[in-house]
């Protein structure tokens, strides 16, 4: 009891003491098991390869160099291109479903929890579902041969579209919930101005709704863009060998090619655009909420 | 707001609703489907579910997936409320920055974070298995319970736990009979969303999992791979099943706070 008192004593003089206490233990397992991993890894992808995995040891830029070799660059653009496709046919896709949400009234909530419903279901199974749809003795193929559509199987599986299919059923419900939140927000009151001075519907929608749920669009993009652009269980089972993405290039690298202070260079890399996206996405979310 | 929506509209976002959820929907359905190979209906079957209980690799991965998730959850659970409190209650220099530094975990890429402990682990050379799945685990659903128990403080009231104070309560008592049980339902949501994301990780797991550390996520990985079968479809539906399980708790705990 003594001992209670005297450290809730302690704590009461100094506070700061106490918050530290707090924070402490959380704090101490994420430095060991987020952020020194991190460092580790970044002083890796500057170090010699070793033979069999591994480093040893010499200070070198060489693996940093190497992302100018043309494969390296055509994994990079690729990767890109397949999150640029994703984050444009979300937006496309996603923006009705969040106007028609925010518009439904009395359903609203029914709508908004089928939206947020597939985030409870484990990726891996989302993304082996997409295997069941798109392979040649698949869902899809199966339908359209019994229709009559096609007479041999497409081949739909390990294309960089089944991979874009299954980044966009994977991240859509992101583009869709900040999309919502600013329409929601959105002032009746305006639209119904803009009515009475004469705008029709479709210049309604692109001179007042569209400007003002720009905040909305670019956090969805950004929260799809992000995670697509480190995807790497999606390519892995959907995209096969000609659709490697730089997350399967990471891993590759610390599987068959034995290249570990390469596989952490374009780690870290990929950390860096990432980062950069995110500090993107805070300057738009403090810029919203200042307006 | 009375205005119509247009049909083109109401058809296209059913459409995309439909997109949303037919591919779980289907995997679910065709786990019943009594056809081996071919994706033509065969009739109902619940072969598969009883094969699985032959396997005891896809048991003993459950199992394990089952242990992993209420070990992380339990320590992320504790030490993510702990710096949630530590975050709420101090105003000490470079708090914004611990904070922000929350996120960093949060939106880093999982194949970024599963190398890099693989790296860390090799470097230190502690064995890869059980232990290092549930360290990993726990790091990674930290961040998210500190998150949403700091949301659920920041919306509570502290004049109620100042009441107890001057009512000759000391700070424990206070803590432990006032502000802890308001706090419970935000514990408990982080706690629920700490056992969904540690019992659906795979990338993370991939990495850090050695031989002994298999999974339910990394066996049906490794399935998938050597090919498709329709054990996989069973399989997949219990993972559903477990976290809907899950949901649903949590939208119970939910209702009761909203009662």
């Amino acid at each position: 009891m003594s001992i209670r008192r005297r450290l809730l004593g302690f704590f009461a003089r100094r506070p700061a003491a106490g918050a530290w206490a707090l924070l402490g233990p959380g704090l101490l397992w994420l430095l060991l098991f987020f952020a020194i991993p991190l460092a580790v890894l970044i002083g890796y992808s500057v170090l010699h390869r070793g033979t069999y995995g591994g480093v040893s040891p010499g200070f070198t830029l060489e693996h940093y160099r190497r992302f100018s070799d043309p494969i390296y660059l055509a994994v990079a653009a690729r990767t890109l291109r397949i999150a640029l496709a994703t984050t444009g046919l979300c937006l496309l896709l996603g923006y009705p479903v969040a106007y028609v949400i925010a518009r439904a009234g009395r359903w609203r909530n029914a709508l908004l929890f089928l939206v947020i419903l597939p985030f409870w279901t484990s990726f891996l199974v989302r993304t082996y579902a997409m295997i069941v749809l798109l392979r040649t003795g698949g869902v899809i193929n199966s339908v359209l041969m019994g229709l009559g559509v096609t007479g041999a199987p497409l081949d739909l599986l390990y294309t960089p579209g089944a991979v874009v299919a299954g980044l966009v059923y994977g991240y859509l419900p992101f583009m869709i919930l900040p999309i919502y939140a600013s329409l929601e927000r959105l002032d009746l009151d305006l639209l119904d101005a803009a009515e009475a001075l004469g705008a029709r519907a479709w210049s309604r929608f692109r001179r007042v709704t569209l400007p003002l749920s720009l905040p909305g669009v670019a956090a969805g993009s950004l929260l799809v863009f992000i995670p697509a652009l480190g995807a790497f269980l999606t390519p892995d089972l959907l995209g096969g060998a000609k659709t490697m993405m730089l997350g399967n290039l990471v891993q590759n690298q610390f599987g068959p090619a034995r290249n570990w202070p390469f596989g952490s260079a374009v780690s870290f890399a990929l950390m860096v655009v990432v980062f950069a996206g995110l500090m993107v996405w805070l300057r738009v979310r403090d810029a919203e909420g200042e307006a | 707001m009375t205005r119509r929506l247009p049909g083109w509209l109401v058809a296209l976002v059913t459409g995309v609703f439909v997109l949303l959820h037919l591919p779980v929907l289907v995997l679910v359905a065709y786990s019943f489907n009594a056809s081996r190979y071919s994706a033509d209906w065969s009739g109902f079957t619940l072969h598969w579910y009883a094969r699985l209980l032959e396997r005891p690799d896809i048991l003993r991965a459950l199992r394990l997936s089952l242990t992993v998730a209420t070990v992380a959850t339990v320590l992320a659970t504790v030490l993510g409320t702990l710096v949630a409190l530590g975050l709420a209650r101090s105003g000490f220099r470079g708090k914004r920055m611990v904070e922000g530094g929350l996120y960093l975990p949060i939106v880093t890429p999982e194949i970024v974070t599963g190398i890099s402990l693989l790296i860390l682990f090799v470097a230190v050379r502690v064995p890869l298995g059980v232990g290092t799945v549930i360290v990993a685990h726990t790091a990674f659903c930290l961040p998210f319970v500190a998150v949403v128990v700091l949301a659920r403080l920041r919306g509570m009231d502290r004049s109620l736990e100042e009441a107890a104070l001057i009512l000759g309560a000391d700070e424990a008592t206070a803590f432990r009979r006032v502000t802890l049980p308001l706090l419970a339902p935000g514990i408990m949501a982080g706690a629920l969303l700490a056992f969904t994301l540690s019992l659906d990780d795979f990338v993370i797991t991939f990495f850090v999992a050695g031989p002994g550390g298999t999974t339910l996520p990394v066996l049906v990985y490794s399935m998938v791979r050597r090919g498709i079968e329709p054990t996989i479809n069973a399989v997949s539906a219990v993972l559903v099943l477990l976290t809907s399980l899950t949901v649903a708790l949590a939208a119970r705990v939910g209702g009761e706070r909203g009662a």
